[in-house]
């Protein structure tokens, strides 16, 4: 089964952050990353720029609306995925869990629709 | 003649249903990896046994029976619908006869066994909220109707359906694993279901609007889940304790409200009223709870602080010194703010109310527990204690001000009217 893992955490903090914890959260990413490269779970996975890079789109009486910024204001902001194979939740819930920003923010586990045959 | 073999018949047929229902449920989820299949095919083959048990006779193994013909009447069904459907679920179909093939058709008791440990996990898995955790482990594993869940926990049935259906969908859909979980995470995972079993008895222990007939049915199946828990999980020293706490709490639950439904306090309960049945089965597995290696469980020690208790023939017996030791061993284990309170008061039954305030005020300071009220209600017993009555008053109005329960609050309404009556009076 494939699972989105969703990667929420806090612009603000990590705006804040010194270089050297920049450089080993960096750091711990890859070396989450090439484990479950090597686990065989890894399906995709990227980092995403911050939200005031975002832009919203919505189509309403066939006009495009845009507007600046995220879809919602929340108090953290999605900056990544992973996307994984796994056997069941209780695997996905153990690759979340160890991706490194699961310590200070959070994760949000959402299973695939498998494709239409 | 022929109507009493047959009365008779249907009476065996009857004791089997109810002996064999949980278990031929939990081996059919995982044989057909669906609950409201399962449920349907569990139905079917209970359906086809009062049929054809009535002139074969009932077979040798009813459980092996019942689950094959459950199975094969679902199999049957799906190769049915198949002709209509997509290739996704003809590959279902062949890997579910796969798994069914590969049962054997008398399994081992053992082999059943776990099929209800996995349903057990599965209902109590952390990805679930905790309402669906209670509902859904009283429906699939208790064997409740939906009706009488919903009667539980005061809402109506078609709140509790929903709330059924959405628990079983989310199983379902996030890959929630029809797994005992291999150790460390079977460790993990152990407490949150005995949590479940502990918050189905406590909720049925506690003096709620609720009838007391749904309470005592409440406590009723939780003990029960915990006798099963102990079955699954032979000498498993948290097991062994929740089901000790249980058996001692509930050995006093005859003497725990008046009949005018007011709470007594364990201090003015009558102690002939407790059922010494259970408090006799209590303290056997308290012991063996304490002595199982490989670690001391919080719940054996909460176990044991209640065999101390129903030990005492008069309160004035009651071996507090131990008790505090107790509770400094379990504020080691799973340090919380109600445990702290408990400690401190039974301090105050060996140091004195001067000692049990200073606790009480340094867990207040903290102010993670402000709006508890039974934080307030100790430090107005305290106070009163000591004849601070001014101060005692404030801390049962604070008290006051935090309890939802109507019994709780017609006692300290009685203990607030007492000083007033005192101070009215001097």
């Amino acid at each position: 089964m494939q699972y989105l893992l969703l990667i929420y955490s806090s612009e603000a903090e990590e705006a804040a952050m010194q270089p050297a914890m920049l450089g080993s959260r960096m750091a711990e990413y890859t070396e989450f990353t090439k484990g479950i490269i090597q686990a065989g779970q890894f399906k995709a996975g990227d980092r995403l720029k911050p939200t005031s890079a975002a832009t919203t789109v919505r189509v309403r009486n066939g006009q495009v609306a845009t507007t600046d910024g995220p879809f919602a204001e929340t108090r953290e902001q999605l900056g990544g995925y992973y996307l994984v194979d796994a056997k069941n939740l209780d695997e996905a819930i153990a690759i979340a869990s160890r991706i490194p920003s699961a310590k200070s923010g959070s994760i949000e586990v959402r299973p695939i629709w498998p494709p239409q045959a | 003649m022929n109507l009493s073999v047959s009365v008779s018949v249907d009476g065996i047929v009857e004791e089997i249903f109810r002996r064999e229902a949980g278990r031929v449920l939990a081996t059919l989820i995982r044989l057909l990896g669906d609950f409201d299949l399962a449920e349907e095919a569990r139905q079917e083959a209970f359906a086809a046994a009062i049929e054809q048990w009535n002139e074969a006779g009932v077979p040798a193994n009813p459980r092996a029976w019942l689950i094959s013909a459950g199975r094969n009447k679902m199999v049957d069904r799906l190769r049915r619908e198949v002709a209509f459907r997509t290739k996704i679920l003809d590959r279902e179909i062949a890997s579910a006869e796969a798994d069914a093939a590969a049962a054997p058709d008398d399994a081992e008791d053992c082999a059943f066994g776990d099929d209800r440990l996995r349903l057990i996990f599965t209902c109590c898995h952390p990805a679930l909220s905790g309402e669906a955790h209670i509902a859904l482990t009283l429906r699939e594993i208790c064997g409740l109707s939906t009706q009488a869940v919903a009667r539980a926990f005061l809402v109506s049935e078609e709140t509790m359906a929903q709330r059924l259906v959405r628990a079983k969908k989310k199983i379902r859909d996030a890959g929630i694993p029809y797994e005992t979980p291999e150790p460390p995470l079977f460790n993990q995972r152990i407490y949150g279901v005995l949590a479940v079993v502990y918050g189905v008895f406590t909720e049925g222990y506690a003096v709620t609007t609720g009838s007391e007939l749904t309470d005592a049915e409440l406590c009723g199946e939780a003990i029960r889940l915990g006798r099963l828990l102990d079955e699954l999980l032979p000498e498993n020293p948290a097991v062994l304790g929740l089901l000790a706490l249980m058996l001692l709490h509930d050995a006093r639950r005859p003497a725990r409200v008046s009949q005018e439904g007011d709470v007594i306090l364990l201090e003015d309960q009558d102690r002939t009223l407790w059922d010494q049945s259970k408090i006799a089965e209590g303290l056997a597995l308290v012991e063996r709870a304490l002595s199982a290696p490989p670690q001391l469980s919080g719940y054996a020690v909460q176990a044991a602080i209640a065999a101390l208790h129903v030990q005492a023939r008069k309160k004035e017996a009651t071996d507090w010194p131990q008790i505090v030791g107790l509770y400094e061993v379990l504020l080691r284990l799973q340090p919380s703010a109600v445990v702290e309170l408990n400690h401190a008061v039974a301090v105050s039954m060996v140091d004195g109310a001067a000692r049990a305030l200073q606790l009480v005020d340094s867990l207040a300071a903290r102010g993670e527990v402000s709006e508890y009220h039974l934080l307030h209600a100790a430090r107005g017993h305290f106070l009163q204690q000591l004849g601070r009555d001014r101060e005692a008053l404030d801390a049962y109005h604070s008290a006051l001000g935090f309890a939802s329960l109507e019994p709780e609050r017609r006692l300290l309404r009685a203990r607030i009217a007492s000083i007033e009556g005192l101070r009215a009076g001097t």
